[in-house]
């Protein structure tokens, strides 16, 4: 069994990095939703906190690792243009392969166009999450409209990094980068 | 001493921090910004190919790399104006975040292929 380069990447992008951060956002989520004084010790709360510290940075190094690979390593691949005036194999050509089939058409022209955009706005939200949960710690289960904040936009860029990664797995079915 | 008291003993030796939500409320909004720019950016380069060229920073990656890269660049911007303007301040953190979901909300919108491709130029 082996892997060429380019499947090395993309299960990099999608299966460890992207998947690694759409499974530990229920971690996280569950360390925002739980700190509060009224449910935890204060020794409970620190230890908690460690975790949704390490756990939050971690989510965003992550999500702008998928997205930065993805971007810039994976994506120039989807998108080569054939080679013209010679008959060459489309499947190696994955956004031409798919626009030149109406059946599959929509994959790139609705899939792809939106996967590459609203990917990016998950790092950017998850970062400011991490950064408020760095700078606040333990001062957060006193500020419940700012933890609050801080759930709903997890959340968001859950929902980003989800979609980018449902269509990331659709269209690597429909046409593969290899 | 029991644990509790031994817990609450460690956060009180702590030294005491007022509590100022501007950095909060700043790093939420830049938030929205960036991902705002980004749908901004998208949708200027969907509608004039002018613009979709001045984007392509990266021939292998096309427009993207260009939208990316200003969006980024431009929350971050966004958030060192805005922290050094609230870092020592309160500011009313829930009229920010109602703020920030709605240039979140612009952000998803114009990245949405429906939306942005109803101006895109005829090829």
């Amino acid at each position: 069994m082996s892997l060429t380069d380019r499947e090395l990447w993309t299960t990099i992008h999608g299966m460890a990095l992207g998947a690694a951060f759409l499974l530990a956002f229920t971690g996280g989520l569950a360390g925002l939703y739980g700190l509060r004084h009224e449910w935890l010790t204060h020794r409970g709360l620190l230890a908690d906190l460690r975790r949704l510290v390490a756990g939050t940075w971690i989510m965003a190094i992550l999500a702008w690792l998928t997205v930065i690979v993805g971007t810039w390593i994976v994506y120039p691949w989807y998108r080569a243009e054939p080679p013209v005036g010679k008959e060459v194999d489309l499947t190696q050509y994955p956004r031409s392969y798919l626009l030149e089939n109406p059946d599959l058409a929509a994959w790139h022209n609705f899939g792809m166009e939106w996967k590459e955009h609203v990917a990016w706005l998950s790092p950017i939200l998850a970062t400011a999450v991490a950064y408020v949960v760095l700078r606040y710690g333990l001062r957060l289960s006193e500020a419940p409209e700012v933890r609050r904040a801080m759930i709903v936009l997890f959340t968001l860029a859950f929902i980003a990094a989800g979609v980018a990664g449902l269509f990331g797995a659709l269209i690597t079915k429909a046409a593969p980068v290899f | 001493m029991s644990e509790r008291e031994s817990a609450e003993r460690e956060v009180a030796a702590r030294p005491s921090r007022t509590f100022h939500n501007g950095p909060a409320a700043a790093a939420v909004l830049a938030a929205g910004v960036g991902c705002a720019a980004l749908g901004i950016y998208t949708f200027l380069a969907e509608s004039s190919l002018a613009v979709a060229s001045f984007m392509e920073l990266s021939k292998a990656v096309g427009p993207l790399s260009g939208k990316t890269v200003f969006a980024v660049l431009t929350w971050l911007i966004a958030w060192g104006i805005l922290h050094t303007i609230w870092r020592s301040r309160n500011v009313n953190f829930n009229a920010i975040f109602v703020l920030t979901l709605v240039l979140v909300g612009v952000g998803f919108l114009l990245t949405f292929p429906p939306v942005f491709l109803l101006f895109a130029p005829e090829e």
